[in-house]
């Protein structure tokens, strides 16, 4: 007898995937026959569980959207990685399993916190992270402080930014001033902060280069020398306590521009386990019934096709793990409509097979026929979804990506599924003990 | 051509002018993603306070809307709140009901600034899925219009599509009207998906149309050609549309409130993108041709 090596391949293929999509449930199986056997010291070892990544709509989260103002930065991409950057540290600091902080567009951060309890505090301390800036006098600064004095000229900035900011910042530390015993902040500027810091100071020499931390002066020291070494003091009126909160926040995260929050999006984590338990229902029931649907209308080759429909299943769970793909309520629903348009193609091949079969053919020529004859339609009739979804994919926002990605991966799965894995175990069935039962197809 | 395409036809064109007139006259009830604002969503465990009692609570906050849902939920809409005034409304509610087991499920706040771009999004990606809808059209018609006018097709085909999208809108204006429910992002992933299969099963019954005129040749007049074609693909179009929606069902059913509207806006769609293939593509398709005459 010929050995069936595509079907062999499909049968170990499919236990191969059903350990790594359903790993507790063959570690359970493992456990057990670890326990039943007890063959000395030696045990069979666990298989890895490699877990599904769920969107925050299902493990409750919340998704942060940050404008930044980046109209006084030069190098805009370059401040956003600092956003970024500092940010992530911030989000870090508060330990969330797998934060996302990303840059989007021009001038946007998202921030992705899932399973968080307090969002507001979340939100304060991303919030409150100080932006610290140099600014120097330009050449009307005491005739704009004259004129605010008199109440005019209000809405001008006396000073303008050096160009010297948080981003620039390497440590703060708490110092003590050798004759007055007050607390004071000393900074340690990275090497290109140095740099600036020494033409800034060499330039205003005499003048007032004053610091302000997230929009306020804090201090206006006046420039005694030119300062090369790349450290600053921030003195002031503070209080050890101030001084030491001002520390932490500096070493957590100076942000280079500054950023307003502009879109929040929270979910209770109870409703995320309720939309989870919920989608998981209609997944099962979406299944069940399309199976039955099959099974009643095109016996045989409907079971088949339900076979088929499994292996789909596995394999594009494993896509969800592999590549991975961040489960939302939307990406499931976009499975489980996928359910049904998998067997689709099985439909156009099934209608096609019963249409060559009426007319007098043999099982296996019938089968022949409907696969190559329904081929061009079933291309066709996946490839609108394709370019439906890849565009959703392309030009919309994640939780309608959510959708495409489950959807494409869906169709371009089912195509395979539906003609070789189909076609492989229907051929089970092609051989001359089944010409005289066509009532099973 | 049978009398119930024409019957069937004028009825489409009555719905969807219906769904039209009703669009336009009371507009989508968009969701905050859309217009900006804020949602709180909130649920009292111990059971809700009277909704009118929480309204004077919230006298403070200008501009509240509170709709109560389910047996213990309350929705309150507003502008755009800052973080803080989302948590003084809360505490406002904990302070006034400390009894009521309050529970925070869903906040969503959007900027309008991004409620903005996410519409010229959508607009965007639903003019790029028609675009390769129509590119695709003109590739797979191209080998048929050997047989028939390719634009005749490709026409009919965009018809039917508009047809299948333009009434759920319709009706989606009206639910939205008479209970509130909200257009949200992810109906334009409904809209598109629909678009894809409307083409699709209009192509498979072209297709067969195709096939047998090239088999069939003249002897049959041309509206019996396209009503054996449509008989042909009938059964792999209601399996193809039955299975799909008993999906959907499932959704509806048992995937929960926040995507129960989306799921129904797909069952509609993509029924109309099978019910449009054969009473809208097909009959414009045969009046078409009798103009013309020509096709074998």
């Amino acid at each position: 007898m010929k050995v069936n090596y595509l079907l062999i391949g499909i049968i170990v293929g499919s236990l191969l995937l059903f350990t790594f999509v359903y790993p507790q449930g063959v570690n359970d199986g493992i456990d057990y026959l670890n326990w039943k056997l007890e063959i000395g010291n030696w045990k069979l070892s666990h298989v890895p569980n490699v877990p599904f990544r769920l969107g925050l709509d299902l493990l409750g989260g919340t998704h942060l959207v940050y404008q930044a103002d980046l109209s006084k930065s030069d190098n805009k991409s370059d401040a956003m990685q600092g956003v970024r950057d500092v940010i992530e540290r911030r989000v870090n600091f508060f330990g969330v399993a797998e934060p996302l902080v990303q840059v989007s567009g021009q001038d946007r951060l998202i921030v992705e916190l899932a399973g968080i309890n307090d969002v507001s505090q979340a939100i304060k301390l991303i919030g409150e992270t100080p932006f610290l800036e140099f600014k120097e006098t330009k050449a009307d600064t005491q005739a704009i402080l004259d004129a605010q004095q008199k109440g005019q000229r209000l809405n001008e900035d006396p000073l303008q930014a050096t160009g010297l900011n948080g981003k620039h910042l390497k440590r703060a530390a708490v110092v003590f001033d050798q004759q007055t015993y007050q607390s004071q902040v000393s900074l340690e500027l990275n090497e290109e902060g140095a740099k600036l810091f020494a033409e800034i100071t060499k330039k205003n020499l005499g003048k007032i280069v004053a610091i302000y931390l997230d929009g306020v002066p804090i201090s206006t020291p006046v420039v005694q020398s030119e300062i090369k070494d790349g450290n600053a003091i921030i003195s002031g009126k503070f209080t050890p306590a101030e001084v030491k909160l001002l520390t932490t926040r500096l070493n957590s995260g100076a942000l280079p521009v500054p950023i307003s929050l502009i879109s929040q999006q929270t979910i209770g984590a109870s409703l995320g386990a309720e939309s989870l338990s919920k989608s998981l229902k209609a997944g099962i029931y979406g299944l069940i019934l399309v199976a039955l649907f099959m099974i009643l209308f095109y016996r045989l080759p409907g079971v088949v096709s339900v076979v088929a429909l499994a292996i789909y299943v596995l394999i594009v769970l494993t896509f969800y793990k592999l590549i991975p793909v961040t489960l939302t309520l939307a990406g499931i629903s976009g499975f489980i409509l996928s359910l049904g348009m998998a067997v689709d193609a099985n439909v156009l091949i099934f209608a096609r097979m019963r249409e060559e079969l009426k007319a007098g053919k043999s099982i296996r020529a019938s089968m022949h026929e409907g696969f190559s004859r329904a081929w061009l339609s079933v291309r066709d009739s996946h490839v609108t979804t394709l370019i439906g979804a890849f565009v959703l994919y392309v030009f919309t926002t994640s939780i309608v990506k959510g959708f495409a990605l489950t959807l494409g991966v869906g169709v371009l799965t089912s195509l395979f599924t539906a003609t070789v894995v189909t076609r492989t175990l229907l051929n089970l069935f092609s051989g001359q003990k089944f010409e005289n039962k066509k009532w099973l197809f | 051509m049978n009398k119930i395409y024409t019957i069937m036809f004028w009825f489409s064109v009555l719905l969807a002018t219906i769904a039209v007139v009703a669009t336009l006259i009371l507009g989508l009830n968009l969701g905050v993603d859309f217009k900006g604002g804020s949602v709180i969503e909130l649920e009292f465990l111990n059971g809700r306070p009277e909704v009118e009692s929480i309204q004077k609570a919230l006298f403070d906050f200008k501009e509240l809307t509170l709709t109560p849902f389910g047996s213990s939920g309350l929705m309150i809409r507003t502008g755009e709140l800052s973080e803080q005034n989302h948590q003084d409304v809360l505490n406002k509610i904990k302070l006034v009901f400390p009894a009521s087991g309050l529970e925070e499920r869903k906040f969503d706040s959007v900027g309008p600034l991004i409620g903005n771009e996410l519409k010229n999004k959508s607009v965007i990606a639903i003019i790029w899925v028609l675009l390769g809808v129509i590119i695709y059209i003109a590739t797979v018609f191209r080998k048929l219009s050997r047989v028939l006018p390719g634009w005749a097709m490709g026409i009919a085909a965009i018809v039917a599509l508009v047809h299948d999208v333009v009434i759920p809108t319709g009706i989606f204006a009206l639910l939205g009207h008479f209970y509130g429910i909200e257009i949200s992002a992810i109906f334009v992933a409904a809209a598109l998906t629909v678009l894809g299969y409307s083409v699709s099963d209009t192509v498979v019954v072209f297709d067969r149309v195709r096939e047998n005129v090239l088999k069939g040749g003249v002897k049959d007049s041309f509206g019996a050609v396209v009503h054996k074609s449509i008989m042909q693909t009938l059964t792999r179009s209601l399996n193809t549309t039955f299975t799909t929606l008993l999906s959907l069902v499932a959704i509806y059913l048992f995937g929960g409130e926040s995507i129960k509207y989306f799921a129904l806006a797909l069952i509609m769609g993509i029924f109309l993108g099978a019910y449009s293939s054969i009473f809208v593509a097909s009959p414009l398709l045969v009046w078409w041709n009798k103009g013309g005459g020509r096709y074998g």
